[in-house]
């Protein structure tokens, strides 16, 4: 049997609120958190998952270089569930070098240089002398700063494979856990609404003018959101804890921005994690859904779990309450999976009216309060990266 | 530490155009000059319609992908990959962020898809019908070191080969003042588990917590290589390869961490 990781800490930040508290409210009292797009420099009708501010954290002070929306909104999310002092404790108990870093993000902090384009020197060209872009657009920088941040000098990386990345790094922390190049890891992912992923999936017609739908039959497209997420991963001990049970990753090689219509590599993942956790798919009891609300992704997913899980296991998508989180979308719902476990609460689709009647999983249009062991959570990206994580406790 | 196999090698660099021209550079036989051009990037597995699509940094990393696995007997569709830049295709980053200046902010489409760091790895995919798990890194300068450790635990853990591939382009002039890529470079290995009967050399790797590091070229025009794209870091390694050496080598990771390589014959 595989040796698992247990998920010791954890802690979100998204439109939602701050912490795991505000999360499982929210979550149980179906209380979205999509607003009207207000961000600055953004004339478009949709709506977005707004993180309220994010303008006035202040970076502290030694690590300025790093200053960005996105690593104010890691460091946001670091203040949370006492996740700091959670990370110290492991810090004391295998030492700096034997804590691995593992982020994922799809833009970095990428607003950081679409506010220097828009400074450019009028006669030169040339960005502002103090535009940093290592410390923010580089796509290490949520790692770099998270690392020191918590003062961790373990091995460490970005994976970023658009929406699937901070599902990914589970995956990635497992291995260099058992390759024993640490003995513990801090996951999570960052991602910012900034212009360039407004105005790009709008240009690829996938935004929605309204609070996103999914699995709705209206349902027509993405709102954006933020958010931030981090766990802290050891060994499992003794007493049981919810854990990482298996995972899968797979790649679709069908299309750049759409996904597979049968699902194939989406199902494929799904098995894997399965096959991996040692279970049946009988034995989980929940699944939060990719489930953008775009007309092609909720039934390519939906293809996929019918084939893997028959129409037998409820599901739901979050989207609605916190919008597509792009890169962070992984974390925040591995986080929520764990809030369903540990609060024994299966979230409702929120804005779902009518399900789609191609679609034929079970989706959870109120939520449900019910003991639960096992969750799975799906994540698929661009470039059809697909990433399926299993938590919660063994059989 | 952990043992996995080396099987083959793509590179691509300005002029270099692959491994079998980089050998005698390598292998000091012939002086390395910088100013040699970049030769032409035409991955051939991409089929002309997706290739149109593409951009210089996408087709680097596809071909010295291709060049790597060419003469490899295995299945291409089950092959594992690691993909590993500093970062996402920054030309196409100019191209959105000078569109969102323009009235209406018209960003392309294509180049939004483009602009994720796993486009190399989704039109890798898309070209080898490979449904194989791939993961896309960047660790700023230590990218090189970060993508090889995550090959190095895949293959020798998951017993199976696993494809390498590191890159990097340099950045339009807008942000070349800021970026750690003067000179276009990729590299990729294919990972073979230990005993693996294609491999050509065995390599064991751990990662070492110091700051002094052995790493440079003896060639002044390789050493200037080396230093000007994180990718590039790995020239110490294939030069061991190149000249058929065994022996310890090191590979510059995150500050304060080094990767110890020893080869040894298979």
């Amino acid at each position: 049997m595989n040796r698992r990781l247990q998920i010791s800490a954890h802690t979100l930040v998204s439109a939602l609120g701050r912490g795991g508290a505000a999360h499982y409210q929210a979550l149980k009292n179906s209380q979205g958190g999509l607003r009207v797009c207000d961000l600055d420099g953004v004339e478009l009708d949709t709506w977005i998952g707004r993180v309220d501010g994010l303008e006035d954290v202040s970076i502290e002070s030694t690590l300025a270089e790093f200053d960005c929306r996105n690593n104010r909104l890691g460091q946001l999310c670091l203040e949370q569930d006492g996740f700091i002092e959670q990370v110290e404790l492991a810090r004391s108990r295998y030492g700096d070098h034997r804590i691995g870093v593992f982020m994922g993000t799809s833009t970095s902090g990428v607003q950081q240089t679409e506010m220097a384009y828009a400074a450019r020197d009028v006669d030169s060209g040339a960005l502002p002398a103090d535009f940093n872009y290592r410390g923010t657009h580089n796509m290490f920088s949520i790692t770099d700063f998270t690392r020191q941040y918590l003062g961790l000098n373990g091995p460490a990386m970005v994976v970023s494979t658009a929406c699937s990345s901070s599902a990914k790094v589970f995956a990635n922390a497992w291995r260099y856990m058992r390759a024993g190049l640490c003995d513990a890891a801090i996951v999570g992912g960052v991602d910012t609404l900034c212009r360039m992923t407004l105005y790009g999936f709008n240009a690829l017609q996938l935004v929605s003018q309204q609070p996103c739908r999914p699995a709705d039959q209206h349902r027509d497209g993405i709102n954006i959101g933020e958010a931030a997420g981090y766990a802290l991963l050891e060994w499992e001990q003794d007493e049981p804890v919810i854990s990482l049970l298996g995972y899968g990753e797979s790649s679709d090689a069908y299309h750049m921005s759409s996904p597979h219509p049968e699902g194939m590599g989406a199902a494929m993942a799904m098995r894997q994690a399965l096959e991996m956790s040692d279970l049946k798919a009988s034995e989980i009891d929940y699944i939060n859904l990719h489930g953008t609300a775009t007309p092609a992704n909720d039934l390519s997913e939906d293809r996929a779990l019918m084939n893997v899980f028959e129409g037998r296991v409820p599901c739901s998508s979050t989207k609605g309450f916190t919008g597509h989180t792009l890169g962070a979308a992984g974390i925040l719902e591995a986080v929520f999976s764990c809030i369903a476990i540990e609060q024994g609460l299966m979230p409702a689709s929120l804005n779902t009216h009518v399900v789609d009647e191609a679609i034929h999983s079970p989706i959870l249009l109120e939520s449900r309060e019910q003991d639960i062991r096992r969750v799975m959570s799906n994540s698929f990206g661009f470039g059809g990266s697909n990433a399926s994580l299993i938590l919660g406790y063994p059989s | 530490m952990m043992r996995f196999g080396i099987a083959s090698v793509g590179l691509c660099a300005p002029g270099i155009p692959d491994w079998p021209s980089g050998q005698p550079l390598l292998q000091g036989k012939i002086q390395y000059d910088p100013t040699s051009p970049m030769p032409v990037l035409k991955p051939g597995l991409l089929p002309a319609n997706e290739r149109r699509r593409t951009t210089p940094h996408i087709k680097l990393a596809l071909q010295v992908a291709q060049e790597a696995v060419d003469a490899w007997q295995g299945e291409l569709e089950d092959l594992s990959t690691v993909f590993s830049s500093s970062d996402a295709d920054l030309e196409i980053v100019d191209k959105i962020l000078t569109s969102l200046n323009l009235p209406g902010s018209p960003v392309s489409p294509t180049h939004f898809h483009n602009s994720v760091h796993n486009a190399p790895a989704g039109y890798w995919s898309i070209a080898t019908g490979s449904h194989a798990p791939s993961t896309s890194l960047s660790a700023y300068e230590a990218s090189f070191s970060a993508g090889l450790l995550e090959a190095a635990c895949q293959v020798s853990l998951g017993k199976h080969p696993v494809l390498l591939v590191a890159y990097d382009m340099p950045p339009p002039a807008t942000l070349s003042p800021f970026c750690p890529v003067d000179a276009p470079f990729g590299l990729a290995l294919l990972l073979a588990p230990v005993g693996d009967p294609a491999a050509i050399v065995e390599v064991g790797l751990e990662l070492l917590h110091k700051d002094d590091i052995r790493d440079t070229m003896d060639d002044a025009g390789l050493e200037g290589l080396r230093k000007s794209a994180p990718a590039a870091r790995g020239l110490p390694l294939l030069a061991m390869l190149a000249s058929g050496g065994t022996g310890p080598l090191e590979i510059p990771a995150l500050p304060g961490q080094v990767l110890k390589l020893e080869l040894s014959p298979c």
